[in-house]
């Protein structure tokens, strides 16, 4: 059986990834702070689709356990998730550096931690996958939220070099640029229903897009040529803009 | 967030604030820290029982825990609906010992309204079934609770509307099948004499319900199509179907996009319906073979057939009277039938005994009806709430948008237990639904 590891098991989007690959037949790792947690998740996963799924004690900004997280999986994963993310608040961010520093670590700097640790023992066995979720809050900086913004630009970048540098070993590197979707973590927004993706949409997506070996997936369209103005608007006039 | 939020029937809508949790931990926090929360489901009640100032969207809690396939028994999560687990159970030869005539409901829902089948005359409702669930509390607490266990929670759970706490846990057992489909019979009543008769004659059927054409008079007052089926077996089915006797064919999936304007489903197009259903074309019998979908849930091909209805939304009006009481079905029918407000839906069934603290059933004929939203509407449906009061018979909570309070106290016997219970439970009001509040069932 094909393994993914979900790194970031927890949140909505990942759940419904989980039982996309579950259901194709994959087993699946559940990772995330509290394991425990998972454990509903796990059985779900193998009451519904009669695979193997397994939970394990991840903490994204722990980094000094990465090696040791990953080196101590039960099999070593064909498809590694990258699902982690903390959304934040802006506001409080500017003011307080624990929570800045806090969106940076989670959505930036723990994720290369664990994703070099990974890549090393994919690009060394010549295969394997790594699906990053990033976000289109990457691509340029807003005032609502570029904290958030910028680690996730971070995250973009250290993702196409990845993809690059790896691309000779056949390890295959996708990023997926999600938009809106529609989880707990963006439960309290009001988002706009034909821009807003559901998690299933997204696992349907990242599913397709993994069995092509897509690079960049956006998982609603429109995302790509909205993005694609948003950064040809020049400085001068975009600065002026509230977004 | 803010969000408009209205049940099946479309009426009444409100603004309500939504929040949705997967971890049992966070979900506790936010019951203790809130007031005026009600659990919700998938919204498939028809009226305002699960709708409030705070609703806990259940969907998210979608986790199936354990299948016991030797034994037949399920653990779930509340929030996971039934679509999702007779795609599971069926395969491997299991089906839902209880299912309301739709399964796009969540288990939580089935137990707060207690729902009953067409199969109510021979297996009961859905309380019977459960072996134990996890209720939490007014004060966050998690108790587990089954017949033999915080009895008290237990029987004022099941029915109780989501009134004692929220459900996040649920064992119940299945029923064995040898094959995903029905060998069903289906038969022409002339009359309501004749349908009833023929409820009799054929209640050794597992299951049976029948529709009436309400807008009948005279010799065909109440003529109706009794349906009854039983689970086949293997024996029955074709070579086809016998290849693979728990797998059904793909279907295809209609749906109606938006509301169509309500003069769509005026008299007229109900009598047209009406012709056409009973119309001379239906045999006195007919007898086939069917997946079980359309069996069970004729009307789920249609998603959203709500929305036929019309901006304004529906009431559907499901009352039960005690089986000595034929004649006020008959008081009732002929009143809707004089003022000519008919309805695509109407569905008659014959409840067997049922002695539970709050739930709806109980033995006799229960009727469910629409009724699109216009003006004179809640005066006639009080009319009728009189003559149900009358024959000594009630209201489905779960369908209820509009009944006065004290048609619920007076209808209800063990009302007043109940709301002792839920007090206990429920201190504080801290779970309070528009219903609970027009009824004052959390007084
Ligand atoms: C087409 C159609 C056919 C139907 N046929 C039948 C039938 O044949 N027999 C029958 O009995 N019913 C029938 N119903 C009604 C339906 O089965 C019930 O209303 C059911 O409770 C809906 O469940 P839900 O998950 O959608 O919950 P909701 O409609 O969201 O909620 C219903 C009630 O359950 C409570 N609730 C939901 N989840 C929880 C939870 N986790 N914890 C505590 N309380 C909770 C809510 O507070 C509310 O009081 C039918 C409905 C439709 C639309």
């Amino acid at each position: 059986m094909p393994t993914v590891l979900l790194l970031g098991a927890g949140s909505d989007m990942a759940v419904a990834i989980a039982r996309k690959f579950a259901a194709a037949h994959y087993d699946i790792q559940l990772a995330a702070r509290k394991a425990a947690a998972l454990q509903p998740l796990q059985q779900d996963l193998q009451v519904r689709y009669g695979i193997t799924a397994t939970t394990h004690d991840f903490d994204a900004t722990d980094y000094s356990t990465h090696a040791a997280f990953f080196a101590g999986l039960p099999t070593m994963p064909d498809i590694t998730v990258c699902a982690f993310g903390y959304l934040g608040d802006q506001e409080l961010a500017q003011r307080d550096w624990q929570e800045a520093a806090t969106i940076i670590h989670s959505n930036y700097t723990g994720a290369v931690s664990v994703l070099n640790i990974i890549a090393e023992s994919y690009e060394a066995r010549g295969k394997g996958m790594i699906i990053g979720i990033s976000s289109v809050a990457g691509e340029r900086g807003r005032q609502s939220n570029y904290i958030y913004g910028s680690a996730k630009a971070g995250f973009t970048a250290y993702l196409s070099g990845l993809r690059n540098r790896l691309f000779r070993s056949g390890v295959h590197v996708m990023s997926v640029q999600p938009g809106f979707v529609n989880t707990r973590m963006t439960q309290h927004l009001n988002l706009p229903p034909l821009l807003t993706a559901q998690p299933d949409q997204v696992a349907n997506a990242v599913f397709k897009a993994a069995q092509r070996s897509r690079n960049v997936l956006y998982v609603k369209w429109p995302w790509k040529y909205i993005m694609l103005i948003i950064k040809m608007i020049p400085e001068g006039i975009f600065k002026k803009l509230k977004l | 967030m803010q969000k408009r939020l209205a049940n099946w029937g479309n009426y009444p809508a409100i603004t309500s604030e939504e929040n949705a949790f997967t971890q049992e931990q966070q979900l506790r926090d936010f019951v203790v820290s809130n007031h005026q929360l009600i659990a919700r489901g998938n919204g498939r009640c028809y009226g305002d029982a699960s709708l409030g100032k705070h609703s806990i969207s259940m969907l998210k809690y979608d986790k199936i825990l354990s299948f016991d396939e030797q034994n037949g028994f399920l653990e779930t999560q509340a929030g996971v609906t039934l679509d999702q687990i007779l795609d599971i159970i069926v395969p491997k030869g299991w089906f839902l010992p209880v299912t309301p005539g739709t399964k796009f409901i969540t288990v939580g829902g089935a137990v707060a309204s207690d729902v009953h089948g067409k199969n109510h005359h021979v297996d009961g409702a859905f309380s019977g079934h459960i072996t134990e669930m996890d209720v939490i509390t007014g004060d966050g607490e998690t108790v587990t609770c089954s017949q033999g266990r915080h009895t008290d929670l237990f029987w004022a759970t099941c029915g109780g509307m989501g009134l004692t706490g929220v459900i996040t846990r649920v064992k119940f057992d299945l029923k064995k099948i040898e094959t995903a489909y029905i060998k069903q019979k289906q038969l022409k009543a002339r009359n309501l004499e004749e349908v009833i008769r023929l409820f009799d004659e054929y209640k050794h059927y597992t299951y049976s319900m029948a529709w009436i054409d309400c807008l009948q008079k005279g010799d065909s007052f109440g003529r109706s199509i009794l349906i009854v089926g039983e689970h086949a077996t293997k024996a029955d089915l074709n070579p086809k179907q016998q290849e693979a006797p728990l797998k059904l064919p793909a279907k295809p999936r209609l749906t109606v996009p938006f509301n169509l304007p309500s003069f769509i489903l005026n008299t007229f197009t109900v009598k047209a319906f009406n012709w056409l259903y009973y119309g001379k074309n239906f045999k006195k019998e007919i007898n086939n073979v069917v997946p079980y979908e359309p069996f069970f849930y004729p009307l789920d091909a249609i998603l959203h057939w709500n929305r036929g209805y019309g901006k304004a939304g529906f009431i559907q009006y499901q009352f039960v009277l005690p089986l000595e009481h034929k004649a006020g079905l008959v008081a009732i029918l002929q009143r809707i039938s004089e003022k000519g407000w008919g309805s695509f839906l109407a569905v008659l069934k014959v409840f067997g005994h049922q002695d539970s603290l709050i739930s709806f059933p109980m033995e006799g004929y229960t009727l469910a009806l629409d009724f699109p939203v216009r003006k004179g509407l809640f005066e006639f449906l009080d009319e009728l709430d009189e003559i149900v009061l009358q024959y000594g018979g009630r209201l489905y909570l779960s369908k209820d948008a509009r009944m006065k309070q004290d048609v619920f106290w007076k209808s209800y016997p063990n009302a007043n237990r109940f709301a002792d219970i839920v007090k206990t439970y429920n201190p504080g009001k801290r779970f309070e639904s528009l219903q609970s509040e027009r009824l004052l069932l959390t007084k």
